[in-house]
């Protein structure tokens, strides 16, 4: 018996060349607009039971007794798991340090930590016999701020830690720190004509992936287990899940099945192991698939952050000097944290040249919600504050603040606070002034001739104004993302491409374990094939574990770096036609040994133009397959005292422009346009591109207005898991986003390309801060901005 | 219980119902049918959009129970059902405004054709959803296709405003909405022109 919603070959053919930079259609799309694209939550395997996971009720506890006697006694249930029933010694999980509990271990430390597993015959009895077991708790104190975490009495989040951060942190409800320091900020400062300083809040966003949490673990014979996942790195989860269980990793095969987006909360692992363990236990196939409401609970959120910045300028508007510091909640695991922390700091200075900077980043342990990963990965909140700082000086200065950006705009050659040169285009004064150039929407747009259409309006169809109340402000915002993996890290991506000839076509396969989340790099391959290999026709494989590590979906890479490995395979299978081809026919023709050879609609071509033959005549029945590891550039780790290195690969910008009219009586804000201008290297896929970037600056307004979630800070439980509760933008909330794609090349990436996917989701929010501050004459200095912030009721 | 209904035209049998079971389960667990999702299981994301005799309903907020006796369209049956209605035939509940013929066209966008879709017939709307982008993780797309199909049915024309309007109840995270906003443009474009 298989398990159904499998995922299968997709072999797409093009009418066009199809290759890089054509907007060429998704070869998923049509699974996707059927309903037969099998999505994670989407799979269904005869006499497959459900599992449930109980979680904690409090936040910070410890566990006193778990009865689960009466769970057990469901008619239904086949298994009930808790701590004493883990296979092994391993018991703990994460990305970089294993502090994180499968099942928690005497002690809970966030709400809603997973406590115990129940597998049943319907998913309703299972979640009705996790309700009944019993679970006694002695709550401890919650650490819940950067105050109460290292107050001298403090509770530690974690004892005993033995991690590599220990070392080099203040106190042990520190994860991680790190300082940067350039230049000499108290000489810098005399030169100051003005000084601004802000103390900034940033919320805790959600990823809110509409897929949820979800897979099927379906055992084997050989006593392993085949698990069909949601996840964006297959092979970091298989190291993750194998020493739990207590097998080798190759008994524990994992296969991507359809993925309902990620934006960074699938980087941790959620009820992997879980699923895996039930159906080890039991014998049989479990499904697990998380509602809404646990899945605020089971994925890690952006980092809330408190930010104080300072920033002096002479009275010319140059930027003399920059100290900030930077509070991240980290919650009670790791997660991505030390990351974070290293993309907080080392981009905290934005896309301006300052050259005496003064910079600290820590990320807490806290009882909090567990923080790691999310689209813009630390540079988001930093971004927040910054631009909110740049408005500040220009308004101090009397200089227009898109003219005070450009005065000070980073460019090719300009040193990071970490002391590594930009070394490819960085078109940050350029990016300003297109997007200031686009023309602006129609003032009062909501007037007509039969009055005012309240669809327009602040409020909508509430009918709360007219008109009455309503100003209009504009505000910009620029930002700089690292693209890849940083800090050392040997973030290498696995390519296998193979080439045969299949009904007398040539058709490639691309097979990577890469995870398609919806951001297309399933497209971009094929069109690497097809731009590389000259085919028509190329099949994507299913990604899995039987190829090597894709690395991540995640930092805005996958394009760059499993897109570079695929080219570069593609490079070598042509390299081994060739090869076919010389052996064949070099006797017929003396271009095979002499010319620049290309394979170009199925034939050998020489660069001139001349075709030397048919690529099927070529191969016949050969198959020429390569498997090949690609590396970027190497980084380097920041230096832990001054933070000076070359951490990071590549940088990304993009600018927005945002347009709000806000009814200044009842504080509702209507974005009215959200431009951006991004600078992409080369787009291989123009209408992914833009859809990134449209994606992007819609979560970056979500946490401008909207988004966030509110945890309790006397007893650090969340209040609003669900989405009636924790809103992101509709239809109706996200403006027309008019986008100008800039491509200049980056001489160090495959075909010149940027990575896309986070630079947008930066500059939105501060952008739309920074409008309604226009608006509104308000200080504004915490996202989201809510009604009570507006009307001064807060 | 025994709940016996009609899905995408054909009379459907499912066995075994606990009656808290709601019509999204029933259709993705008992029927085989997947394509209505589950985002949020609580009428908030409208990722589970079907027509419940040809009213556009967030199947998760309807109890199994509920749809005895009753015509039920999905993602599925979509592309039959825009067809039927373009022959003047009516699959499920009111058929409003009757569309045009030649709406229906295989599964190749401009400079694309997917095997794993040739042969495949899509419905306007899907066609459009696939060339205008509005298509990433895919999640949100069934739901927003059926709403979007319905949306066309009572209304050819639709502003800008009025596609907001009726597809507010749908989230999508990936894409930002404008290229949603593009392919229902293009969809109802296609359509008064006929092709």
């Amino acid at each position: 018996m298989q398990a159904e919603g499998a995922p299968t070959k997709i072999t797409q053919g093009s009418r066009t060349k199809g290759g890089i930079g054509e907007s060429t259609l998704r070869p998923d799309g049509t699974l996707k607009v059927t309903g037969e694209f099998a999505y994670s939550s989407d799979m269904w395997h005869e006499d497959m039971l459900w599992g449930q996971i109980l979680r904690s009720t409090v936040a910070h506890a410890e566990i006193v007794s778990i009865d689960t006697g009466e769970a057990l006694a469901t008619p239904g249930v086949y298994a009930v798991l808790t701590y004493d029933d883990l296979p092994t010694d391993v018991r703990n999980y994460g990305l970089e340090i294993q502090d994180t509990p499968v099942l928690a271990h005497g002690k809970v430390r966030h709400h809603g930590e997973p406590v115990a597993l129940v597998a049943a015959d319907h998913p309703e009895t299972a979640r009705r016999a996790a309700a009944k077991i019993k679970v006694e708790y002695r709550e401890l104190p919650v650490i819940t701020d950067e105050k109460s975490a290292v107050a001298p009495d403090a509770v530690l989040v974690h004892e005993n830690r033995d991690d590599h951060h220990i070392g080099h942190v203040p106190h042990p409800n520190i994860v991680h720190r790190q300082p940067i320091v350039r230049g000499n900020v108290d000489e810098a400062r005399r030169r100051a004509d003005v000084i601004v300083e802000g103390e900034y809040t940033f919320g805790m966003q959600d990823q809110a992936f509409l897929g949820p949490e979800s897979g099927l673990a379906v055992p084997e014979e050989d006593g392993g287990v085949h698990l069909y996942i949601a996840t964006q790195w297959l092979h970091s989860d298989l190291r993750q899940i194998a020493p739990v269980l207590g097998l080798p990793e190759k008994k524990v095969r994992m296969t991507l099945s359809g993925v309902g987006g990620a934006f960074g909360g699938r980087e941790d692992l959620s009820m992997q192991i879980h699923a895996c363990l039930l159906a080890l236990r039991t014998g049989k196939p479990v499904k697990i698939v998380y509602n809404r409401f646990e899945s605020f609970f089971g994925h890690v959120h952006r980092h809330p952050a408190k930010l104080h910045y300072e920033h002096g300028a002479t009275k010319d508007g140059k930027l003399t000097h920059m100290k900030c510091r930077i509070v991240l909640d980290g919650g009670a695991y790791a997660s991505a944290s030390p990351a974070v922390v290293g993309n907080a700091s080392s981009l905290s200075a934005g896309p301006y040249v300052v050259d005496d900077v003064d910079i600290e980043a820590i990320a807490l342990y806290t009882n909090n919600p567990p923080c790691g990963a999310m689209r813009g990965f630390g540079a988001v909140q930093a971004c927040f504050a910054y631009e909110a700082q740049m408005d500040k000086l220009a308004k101090k200065l009397g200089m227009d603040p898109v003219e005070f950006r450009r005065l000070n705009a980073m460019e090719q050659g300009t040193l990071m606070p970490t002391g590594q040169p930009v070394d490819s285009p960085a078109p940050v004064a350029e990016l300003l002034r297109r997007v200031k150039a686009m023309p602006l929407p129609p003032e009062r747009q909501w007037e007509s001739s039969e009055g005012a259409d309240v669809r327009q309006l602040p409020g909508g169809l509430s009918n709360t104004t007219h008109g009455e109340g309503v100003v209009r402000g504009v505000g910009y915002a620029v930002g700089i993302k690292n693209v890849g993996f940083s800090e050392g890290f040997d973030d290498y991506s696995t390519a296998k491409v193979r080439m045969e000839v299949v009904g007398g076509e040539p058709v490639a396969t691309v097979h990577t374990a890469m995870a398609e989340v919806g951001q297309g790099g399933v497209t971009v391959h094929a069109q690497i094939a097809r731009t590389e290999l000259g085919v028509t026709r190329v099949t994507i494989h299913p990604a899995d574990t039987q190829v090597g590590s894709a690395g991540s979906t995640s930092a805005s890479r996958q394009t760059y770096v499993t897109g570079g490995a695929v080219k570069n395979a593609c490079e070598l299978v042509r390299e081994k036609v060739l090869e076919i081809g010389r052996r064949k026919f070099g006797s017929y023709h003396p271009a095979w040994a002499t010319a620049e050879l290309l394979l170009e609609g199925g034939k050998v071509v020489t660069d001139g133009g001349e075709i030397l033959g048919d690529l099927a005549d070529v191969l016949e029945d050969e198959a020429v397959e390569v498997e090949e590891e690609w590396r970027h550039r190497p980084t380097e780790a920041f230096d832990l005292r001054t933070g000076q290195g070359n951490g990071h690969v590549q940088y990304s910008f993009a600018a927005h422009r945002a347009v709000v009219e806000v009814d200044t009586e009842l504080g509702l804000v209507k974005v009215i346009e959200l431009a951006c201008a991004q600078d992409v290297g080369k787009a291989l896929n123009p209408l992914s591109v833009i859809g990134q970037i449209q994606g992007g600056t819609t979560q970056g307004l979500g946490v401008a207005v909207m988004e966030e979630i509110i945890v309790d800070p006397k007893t650090a439980k969340v209040r609003n898991p669900s989405f009636t509760d924790y809103l992101i933008p509709t239809i109706l909330d996200t403006p027309t986003i008019p986008v100008d794609v800039l491509e200049l090349a980056d001489e160090h990436a495959p075909y010149g390309l940027r990575g896309v996917g986070e630079a947008p989701t930066l500059s939105s929010t501060p952008a739309v801060l920074a409008a309604i501050r226009n608006a509104t004459g308000l200080a504004l200095d915490r996202t989201p901005v809510r009604p009570e912030h507006l009307t001064g009721t807060a | 219980m025994r709940v016996n209904f009609t899905v995408n035209g054909r009379p459907r049998e499912a066995d075994d119902v606990w009656e808290g079971e709601s019509l999204l389960y029933v259709l993705r667990e008992r029927l085989g049918l997947p394509g209505s999702k589950n985002a949020c299981e609580q009428g908030e994301c409208g990722s589970c959009t079907v027509r419940l005799d040809g009213v556009p309903v967030c199947a998760c907020l309807v109890a199994a129970g509920q749809a005895e006796g009753r015509e039920v369209v999905t993602v599925e049956g979509l592309a039959d059902y825009a067809r039927q209605r373009a022959q003047g035939g009516c699959a499920a509940g009111a058929c409003g405004t009757s569309l045009q013929d030649g709406r229906h066209r295989p599964a190749e966008g401009t400079g694309t054709g997917s095997q794993a879709g040739e042969g495949t017939e899509l419905s306007p709307v899907q066609q459009a959803f696939i060339d205008a982008g509005a298509v990433q993780c895919g999640f949100c797309t069934p739901g927003l296709l059926v709403a979007s199909d319905e949306l066309l049915e009572r209304n050819p024309n639709p502003t800008d405003a009025d596609i907001r309007e009726a597809l507010s109840g749908n989230l999508c995270r990936c894409t930002g909405y404008e290229k949603i906003m593009d392919a229902v443009r293009l969809a109802a474009a296609r359509q008064s022109e006929g092709v």
